[in-house]
């Protein structure tokens, strides 16, 4: 089994957002760039455990971005994978990176490829559904644990005020969250071996953005916090009733 | 031309979620000069179909197969397509939950067309078709531009309030070859909490932290929750130490949801715990901490130990629902 773990760098979830040129792009200037968490954490070491338990046979990541992306799929591998692939190119159309990843994988027929819920920057969680889409696959989003036996794959998988177990033959497209594997923190051989691996860069294919965005806002500030005895309860009731008419 | 909208129910009942949808595409196609077109999938009554011109359709159509009564990406995608075919569809809106967010993409791919996941608001179409999203997990909002010519919408539950009108839509039986593939996900269970208030479409929401010390503490929040008709929630490390289930963790890697009121108990509101809520309409925090920087995103703030003031709290909400 052969599986294609998607990765999306994204800023630190500690990061401070600030926008520049008049709102219009994300100013990165000292922002931390990391894998994003559901990539990192759920799908690549999901990957990497199917492929110790000896179910997978190659894992293999990728990304759709510029050299800077480099380091952050350079720390994936150190965590494990086979070999990366970058495709050279930035877009924050999700249509792009879906089809330029169908692209390069159409033609490795992988039989399992995971991907994040969402990326933790733009929060459109897109990019699995339309790779499954793209590679006429069955798409089994925001899975919380991942059983393989055989060509058979067992899923737990989120839906409107529950879960749901879903099974389902491969070949398949699965969105990861929480619960799918235990994070990991790569040790000194794994970051000296991720040196060595291939890490091969692929040009774009020609394809045209659909979408773009065109300016970002702050949310409004909160004028102020008004404070309540802790003995009053009876106000806080009547100011939600009364002044925020939410009750 | 016209815009299209996917909607959901639960036995064969329109989820109120479904009911915004249906809403926000009518309010679209009012802004466009065409209809709105509602999509049902799997079991649901003739009645119940004609129900959603009080929110603005026009027309119904109706996939009757009752192997949609269980979800598939492909199937409902399918689905999609061919209502979209039909009526020859410009706008396509699906809701921005666990089967929006599964079916959308797979529509948009196919069309080619450009998607905006998680809208919050109607789309500008003073310059081309720009529609508002959350972007880094509520910290801040971006104007995605959508330049194909069909516009795939994924909308964030409890945008806008859901006003019922009158009217009576027409009701027209789709039908859609599919093929194995489409059925080919197997549902083995299902488990859900029944009787709770789903939390992403839930307008008042009750939030714990680690304040709440333990789970066998945590009645005394469900008790605010059920006398106020609450959805419960909790912060990262309580999801973390399984002391609730991970569906209730709210923030940056967890749910995103707006709710009207959000009461955050014993929750010290770091930046990924506000990333998910602080785009509630007001927000309620208690703590005993007066640093805490939850105070900061506050709209009221109550300084004390969350054992005393949320049992306070409690009795006060039953008292106000007893005389109103």
């Amino acid at each position: 089994m052969k599986i294609l773990v998607c990765l999306c760098p994204v800023p630190d979830t500690t990061t401070k957002i600030a926008f520049g040129d008049n709102n219009t792009t994300f100013n990165s200037q000292g922002v931390t760039f990391i894998i994003n968490p559901y990539d990192e954490w759920y799908s690549v070491v999901r990957a990497l455990e199917l492929k110790e338990a000896g179910t997978a046979t190659a894992v293999h990541l990728i990304t759709v971005g510029k050299a800077d992306a480099e380091p952050v799929i350079r720390k994936a591998l150190a965590l494990g994978g086979d070999e990366a692939i970058r495709i050279d190119t930035d877009s924050n159309d999700p249509y792009v990176v879906a089809a330029q990843i169908a692209q390069y994988a159409s033609a490795e027929n992988y039989d399992l490829v995971l991907c994040g819920k969402e990326s933790i920057d733009y929060n459109n969680g897109t990019v699995g559904g339309m790779l499954a889409e793209l590679l006429d696959m069955n798409y089994l989003g925001f899975v919380s644990d991942i059983k393989v036996d055989g060509n058979n794959v067992t899923v737990l998988r989120e839906i409107d005020g529950g879960d749901e177990t879903d099974s389902c033959v491969l070949p398949l497209v699965i969105s990861c969250q929480k619960g799918v594997a235990e994070a990991r923190i790569p040790n000194m051989r794994g970051i000296m071996a991720a040196r060595t691996k291939p890490l091969k860069v692929v040009a774009p294919a020609a394809i045209s953005s659909v979408s773009n965005i065109v300016s970002f806002e702050m949310p409004p500030a909160k004028t102020g916090v008004r404070m309540i005895a802790a003995d009053n309860m009876d106000e806080l009731v009547s100011l939600l009733h009364n002044e925020a008419k939410v009750i | 031309m016209s815009v299209i909208v996917l909607t959901e129910h639960a036995q064969g009942s329109f989820k109120k979620k479904s009911l915004e949808a249906v809403q926000y595409g009518a309010k679209i196609a009012a802004m466009m000069g065409t209809s709105v077109t509602a999509v049902a999938a799997g079991n649901v009554s003739n009645d119940e179909l004609q129900t959603l011109g009080a929110y603005g359709a026009q027309k119904v159509l109706h996939v009757a197969d009752a192997r949609l009564d269980n979800f598939s990406s492909r199937a409902f995608t399918k689905v999609v397509l061919a209502a979209a075919a039909q009526e020859g569809a410009k706008v396509i809106v699906c809701l921005h939950d666990t089967t929006g967010k599964a079916v959308a993409p797979r529509v948009a791919a196919r069309l080619q067309a450009g998607m905006v996941a998680g809208a919050v608001g109607l789309p500008d179409l003073s310059s081309g078709f720009t529609v508002k999203k959350n972007v880094f997990s509520g910290k801040a909002f971006a104007f995605v531009n959508i330049t194909s010519d069909v516009k795939v919408i994924t909308l964030m539950p409890n945008s806008s309030a859901v006003v019922k009108g009158e009217g009576s839509a027409s009701v027209e039986a789709l039908s859609v070859s599919f093929d194995d593939q489409d059925f080919a996900v197997q549902v083995q269970q299902v488990s859900k909490a029944t009787g709770s208030v789903p939390l992403s479409e839930a307008e008042l929401v009750v939030s714990g932290g680690r304040g709440l010390k333990g789970p066998e503490n945590w009645h005394i929040l469900e008790d605010l929750a059920t006398s106020l008709g609450a959805a419960t929630a909790c912060s990262r490390p309580v999801a973390d130490s399984h002391w609730r289930p991970h569906n209730e963790h709210v923030g940056q890697t967890g749910g995103t949801i707006r709710p009207n009121l959000y009461i955050a108990a014993g929750i010290s509101g770091a930046i990924q715990h506000l990333a998910g809520v602080n785009g509630s309409k007001t927000i309620v925090v208690i703590n005993k901490d007066p640093e805490a920087p939850f105070f900061k995103a506050a709209d009221y703030g109550v300084l004390g130990d969350v054992f005393e003031v949320l049992p306070r709290l409690t009795e006060a909400v039953k008292k106000f629902k007893a005389n109103n």
